[in-house]
């Protein structure tokens, strides 16, 4: 599987991504998001960081460059995209996942380790995790509380759209609706969540839980390949 | 072609939580000031736009601020045209 990560002015989780991305087994490159190519990427990752500094909102500016137009394609061919964190903020303000990313009800800068409920092992993107397994992954970020109005929570909520929920008994570290820490589009090809995957993929980093997401998505590109190829 | 300059105001939608204008609010009691309420922190931007007429240049204005300035989802906001005269905001000199 061949796996590109998008690089905007302000990515900071750009080459952890790339690394965590090869660690699972995939063949992955950095796109520049002047670049309108996807230079065959079959997952389109975007990344965490600050991308156009945040100025305006979280993920605002990113979603008007170049590449963008590419990925909306790319999703809308079925492709898979995971958008971590500002890459989640990007994918909400161009609206491929819904809601929105307010900052956080703290005010504050959220930094530390998460437990995750994983809602559905039926996707690409979680299909490797173990049935009952919590995920320990970290989270950084000022602007992680998911808003959706409350009958668009149902909604999401009735079609499988949530796809991971903060599980920490001391609740939520960001004010999300319904602890929700990531969603599902429509279609089950895109996805965004707050919490940091591949700072989480080798156990000298204090959990290699995150590998499991890109195990997943690895799997499912091949169990895809094999049932074309059939 | 007329220039024509617009201030948009944007803002939290009603229901929608704004920790920073809680924070404010949660300061006034510093300053001795009481029975201030309801603060609610946004945005003001102000731009200039060339076109052939004023409800052109309008359209323009909510076009962008639909897309780009505002996110619909959590944000309303309303469009004023400025006295084509009035400069620019000037920022208060820090004495």
């Amino acid at each position: 599987m061949k796996a590109g990560i998008v690089v905007f002015p302000g990515s900071n989780c750009d080459r952890d991504a790339l690394h965590a991305a090869r660690l699972a087994g995939m063949e992955a490159e950095l796109l520049w998001h002047e670049d309108p190519g996807l230079h065959g990427s079959e997952l389109v990752i975007l990344p965490g960081g600050f991308a156009y500094g945040d100025y305006l909102r979280a993920g605002a500016l990113a979603r008007f460059s170049p590449v963008m137009r590419a990925i909306e394609d790319h999703a809308e061919r079925g492709g898979l995209v995971l958008g971590i964190c500002n890459g989640f903020q990007v994918l909400a303000e161009a609206g491929l996942v819904p809601g929105a990313l307010l900052r956080n009800t703290s005010l504050r800068f959220e930094h530390r380790w998460v437990r995750l409920s994983v809602e559905r092992h039926d996707t690409p993107f979680t299909a490797a995790v173990p049935a009952g397994a919590t995920l320990r992954l970290p989270i950084a970020h000022g602007e992680g509380c998911y808003f959706l109005p409350e009958p668009e929570l149902d909604a999401l909520h009735a079609r499988g759209g949530i796809l991971f929920r903060y599980a920490d008994p001391e609740g939520n570290p960001n004010g999300s609706a319904r602890d929700i820490a990531g969603v599902l589009n429509q279609r089950g090809n895109v996805c965004g969540l707050m919490p940091h995957p591949e700072r989480a993929s080798e156990a000298v980093l204090g959990s290699d839980d995150g590998l499991l997401l890109f195990r997943s998505l690895l799997e499912s590109a091949a169990a895809h390949a094999s049932g074309v190829a059939a | 072609m007329t220039s024509y300059r617009f201030a948009v105001s944007v803002m939290p939608k009603a229901g929608i939580l704004d920790p920073q204008g809680r924070a404010v609010e949660g300061s006034l009691g510093q300053l001795g000031l009481h029975g201030v309420r309801d603060v609610r922190v946004g945005r003001h931007v102000e731009l200039s736009v060339e076109a052939s007429s004023e409800a052109a240049a309008r359209a323009v204005v909510e076009r962008l601020s639909g897309a780009l300035l505002a996110n619909p989802l959590i944000e309303a906001w309303s469009v004023e045209m400025l006295d084509p005269g009035v400069a620019p905001v000037a920022v208060a000199a820090a004495e």
